[in-house]
Formats: C-alpha cells, structure tokens, sequence
C-alpha cells in the first residue's frame, strides 16, 4: 500500500510500509527519551540501585553470597521487579495520553501513518529503552557476581530469568500503554500502573490465596514470583493448577515457570492489544 | 488525476449536539478555497474528519478519492494538514522535526535536508533551525507547523486559521506562502476569520454556520450573488457635517441609494454600480465644498455577505 504519490511534483516520495513507520518512529521517540532525559534519570536511578547493592554485599555477605542461587534470586528476583515498572512508567506511562495531553497528537496525526504504527512505534520505543535500563542492571549484578562467585557467576537460571523478565516487562509495558490508551491525561495512568504494580495485584494474590483459597494464577504478581522462584534447587515448571493446597490453614501456590510465562504473555497481548483497540476508537477532539 | 476533497453527507454529532451536519462539498482541482464561518460553525470539525483525527457519525470524507476512515495511510498520503495548531515535542530543534515529518513520509534522505532548508526559509525560521523547539514563541512554532504541511510539497493542503498567532507580517507572509503554493497544481482548503485573507488568496469560498454549509461558489459568483449590484464606500470629511448635508446633499446625489452616518466626520454611502459610481460620487462629493478628503471602499464586498448571511439565522 506504499502508493507512489506526489509523482507529478516536484519531491518524487513514496510513503514507507507501515513497518517502516513502526522502526522510523521508534528510533525518534527513542532520542526523545535521551533528549527529554527521562533516560538518564532512569540510569542514574538503576546505578544507585546497583551502587547501594554492591556496598551492602560488600559490607554484608553472609548468606546472600553462599551460592548463586541466594544472590541472583535475591537481586535479580527481588529487584529487578521494580526497575521493571519504573521503566514502563518512565517510558510507557505517557506515550499515548501524552499525545492528547499535550497537543503533540495534531503534528502526528495528520501524517499518512496508521494508528497501529504509531502504537507500536512508541511501543517499541519504550519496550527497548526499558530494556536497556534492565541489561545495564544485569550488568552491575553480573560484575557483582563474578567478584564472588568467579566462574561460577552464570547459572543457567540467570538466562531463563532474564527471559521471564522481559516477558514480565511486556506485560508490564501492555498494562502501561492500555492506561495510557484509556486516559487522556497522563498522571492518571502512571498512579494506576504503579500502584497496581507495586502492590495492588500482590495484595489481591494475598486475598486469592489466604481467604479465598484458590490457586491466584489470573494475578500477574502470581505469575512475575518465577523470576526469582526459578533459582530455587527445583524449580517447578509445568502448571500448579492441580497441586493440591497444603493441608493446615494457610494454602499455598508456587507457579510453574511456564504457566508464569503463559499468564505473562496472556496479561501482554491482552492489555497492549486492548490499549491498541482503545487507541484505534480515540478522538482527537 | 486532479486533487480532490469530498464530504459526502458528512455528520458529526457530539452527543445530542450536531456539530456538522450533512455536509456535501465537493473540491477538485488546482485552487483555493476558503472555508469560512462563524466561531463553532464547524470549520476545524470539518477538517478533523478530513484527516480522520475524529470519526464520522455518518457520511464520509474522502481525499483524492480515498475515504480516510477505511484507507488513512493513503487518503493522507499526499496532504499537508495544519488543524488546532500543533504542539510540536519541545526537545526537538525545528530541522530535527521536520527530519522526521519528512522521513515518515517517505521523501527520500537525499532531498530532505534541501526541502528542510527550503521550507523553513519560506516560512523565515533560518535562524532558529537548529535550536529547541520548546524555547519558541507560539508564532514561531505555528510557522514550523506550516513548513510542517509544506515540506514534501504535497497536493492537498488543508489549513486551520493558519495565520493564528502569527504577527501582522506573519499573516502576510501566510499570503504570500500560499499565493505562491497556487503557482503549482495544487488544491488549498483554507480555514479563516480573515476575510481579506480570503479574498486576497482564494479563488472560491464555502461558507458555513451552525454545521450547515450556505454556499459554496466562486468568489465572483459569490460577489455578484449576493451584493445585488450594490457598492458602499466610506467617506471622510475635514469637518464635522451637518445632519441636513447629509440628508440633503450627498443623500440626492445621482446613483446614490442611502447615506448613513458613522461619525460626525464620516458617512458610508451605498451607491447604485461599481466603479463608474464610485467615480461619479467623487466628482459630485468635490463640487459640494463639504470638505470631503477621502473615499475608500467601505470593507470587503465579502465581508457585508458574511455578516449578512450569518446574522439570517439569529
Ligand atoms: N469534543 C467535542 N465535544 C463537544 N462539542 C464539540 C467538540 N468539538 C467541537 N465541538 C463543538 O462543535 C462545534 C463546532 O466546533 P468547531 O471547532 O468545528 O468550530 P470552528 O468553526 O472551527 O470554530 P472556530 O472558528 O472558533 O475555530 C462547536 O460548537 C464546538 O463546541
Ligand atoms: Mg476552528
């Protein structure tokens, strides 16, 4: 559909497929992110993270460097959640409602470019700049774990979780861009991301789980417990739905590692794509 | 294939409000047309339809044939569109964002930063290419908003009071841009409250109030429509008139059809014919020693139309 157009004036253009459009607009967006320094605010938080976490290992050690297990489930799974969200709400968090908000929508939306382009432009953009803060995080924690475990610093976990990370990032990324989607104004969307992320589906797994007693799998917090369970001497990684509850008074779920993937990816495609729905029926009005 | 605008039965109904209603226009060619009308008579509606940035409660708006609705990539694929004056990302320099306009339209790397240097010389913005966009004035940014709808020379332009917030040479330049955009074969949707811009740039206008449309003709037909052959001019004098002078003297003049006073200083007179009776009145107005010292054309033909066609409706 690249129609050849304008071939009687004098630009001679040919309008870019729509994939194009996704990587063009994700690359602009992108040096907006360095540009605007929201970027850079975000590195310097992950390296103080890193920093703070570097002195109070070397300071500490005892048990949570006697073995690679115990570290990287403490700082990769116990952390990275955070910096998960923080970068989907520094990234994700305006990318739609900002366009309303700030009136930038009338300059993009008058190009021949398809609404789903500019969604996943911005998508993209955001879903790799998130990236990036998380690898460099990696990467202090491996410059950590080299320092004490040597060679021994790569546990074949470390790569399943840095997948199940991003895969929770995704769906973090989704949730962020369908409230961006569904607010025109952007500080609503951030509240609601961060508040659901940091403790609202924590506390209704808590309720699943402990009044209710059912298995909490339909509560991603339940699902994201793999990026550090996976450390565990056995990792479960089919689905638990059919365990059965623990006999005494509290009953107890771990999820398998492929059902958290699963939930992850079920909890991506339905809010990005709801976002994207939400986007397509928006007015600029 | 020539450019083209079309509105077929186009409504836009904001809740139990119509915003537009049943809009039939049909533009094709090389031209300008002015789209005029009261504040909230539905101009910047008609134009977000256009571009699809808000969507139909029934009909269609079509660019080039292509409704934007069902096709917006291609509808808008040879366009240039300013509505609602734009915020434009404020980390951006003005080359940077044109740069990328350019870039998702397609104009090949080669040509852009020529078309970039173009454009934005035409709209005066040379100094400040390579600076924030976020430091500039409202006027600086609508004529990076402008160079915006230029830049890959496209074949409809569709424009939203583009000389709002713009300076008075600003507003000329406006004219200039677009008078000189005519030169090529091109199509120029262009929304305004300026008459005079309308008249000095336009070859057709529509008009239309409450969502509806009254009339859309060439400017002549329009002239000659609705002025019924009438002219009015504005006459100043040295001194104060007597209120019998006025009524008497220049009232019975030949081809004189009313006098009314402005000021004690000042009288529109409406006369009977164009030029000819404008000449006529001039001589006579210089035998009555009344100390007449100017004689200028009342205001735009244009203007009395609107005014009196708006006002129809109250
Ligand atoms: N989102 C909306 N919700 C409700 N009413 C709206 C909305 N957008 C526009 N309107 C109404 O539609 C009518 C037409 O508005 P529009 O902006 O098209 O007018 P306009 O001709 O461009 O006016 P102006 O000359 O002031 O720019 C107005 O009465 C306006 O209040
Ligand atoms: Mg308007």
């Amino acid at each position: 559909m690249a129609a050849e157009v304008g071939a009687a004036r004098s630009v001679a253009r040919k309008v870019p497929e729509s994939f194009e459009q996704v990587t063009k607009l994700a690359r602009y967006q992108l040096r907006e992110y360095v540009r605007s320094r929201r970027f850079v605010a975000l590195l310097v938080i992950v390296i103080a993270i890193g920093a703070i976490l570097t002195v109070v290992l070397a300071h500490f050690r005892g048990l949570l460097v006697s073995d690679t297990a115990a570290f990287y489930g403490s700082f990769w799974g116990g952390a990275v959640d955070l910096i998960i969200i923080l970068s989907a709400v520094f990234f994700g968090g305006d990318a739609i409602a900002g366009e309303f908000q700030n009136k930038t929508g009338y300059f993009l939306m008058g190009l021949p470019i398809r609404r789903g382009a500019v969604y996943a432009g911005k998508f993209l953009a955001a879903f790799l700049a998130s990236v990036a803060i998380l690898l460099i995080y990696l990467a202090i924690l491996l410059l950590n774990g080299i320092y004490y475990f040597h060679a021994n610093a790569f546990p074949w976990q470390l790569g399943v979780a840095l997948v199940l990370a991003l895969v929770y990032l995704a769906a973090v990324m989704g949730a962020t861009f369908f409230f961006s989607s569904l607010f025109k104004i952007s500080a609503y969307g951030f509240v609601l991301t961060a508040i659901l992320f940091l403790f609202g589906f924590s506390l209704l797994a808590d309720v699943a789980t402990d009044l209710v007693k059912i298995e909490p799998w339909m509560i991603i917090s339940y699902a994201e417990s793999t990026i550090g369970s996976v450390f565990a001497t056995n990792p479960n990684w089919g689905f638990t739905g059919v365990q059965t509850v623990a006999p005494i008074v509290g009953a107890s779920w771990s999820a398998g590692i492929g059902e958290g993937i699963v939930i992850m990816i079920g909890y991506f495609l339905i809010s990005a794509l709801g976002g994207l729905w939400l986007f397509e029926r928006e007015e600029f009005s | 294939m020539a450019p083209s605008i079309e509105t077929i039965g186009l409504t836009k109904r904001f809740g139990p409000f119509t915003a537009l209603d049943n809009l039939n226009l049909k533009l094709e060619g090389s031209k300008c047309v002015g789209f005029l009308g009261p504040n909230g008579a539905g101009k910047t509606t008609t134009l977000k339809l256009l571009t699809d940035m808000i969507f139909p409660t029934s009909g269609d708006a079509r660019v080039n044939g292509v409704s934007v609705r069902e096709r917006r990539k291609e509808a808008l694929a040879d366009t240039g569109v300013l509505i609602e004056t734009p915020e434009i990302y404020p980390s951006l320099t003005p080359t940077e964002a044109l740069e990328m306009v350019a870039d998702l339209r397609g104009v090949p790397a080669a040509e852009r930063q020529d078309r970039i240097r173009t454009v934005l010389g035409e709209v005066k913005m040379t100094d400040w290419a390579d600076q924030r966009v976020g430091r500039m004035s409202k006027g600086m940014k609508q004529r990076i908003n402008i160079a915006a709808a230029l830049v890959h020379d496209p074949s409809v332009l569709m424009l939203d009071e583009p000389s709002t917030g713009l300076d008075p040479r600003g507003m000329a330049e406006v004219r200039t841009i677009v008078r000189d955009l005519k030169q090529s074969r091109r199509l120029i949707f262009l929304s305004s409250h300026i008459l005079s811009e309308v008249v000095d740039v336009c070859d057709e206008v529509a008009l239309i109030d409450r969502g509806k449309l009254l009339f859309y003709d060439t400017l002549e037909n329009v002239t000659a429509r609705f002025s019924g052959g009438f002219t009015s001019v504005d006459v100043a004098f040295a001194r104060p008139l007597a209120p019998e002078d006025v009524a008497q003297k220049i009232g019975t003049l030949p081809g004189v059809a009313g006098v009314q006073t402005l000021d004690p200083k000042r009288v529109r007179v409406r006369l009977n014919g164009g030029v000819e009776a404008q000449e006529r009145l001039l001589e006579a107005l210089a035998g009555l020693h009344l100390g007449a010292i100017s004689i200028a054309d009342s205001g735009s033909a244009l203007e009395e139309i609107y005014l009196s066609q708006i006002s129809r409706g109250d």
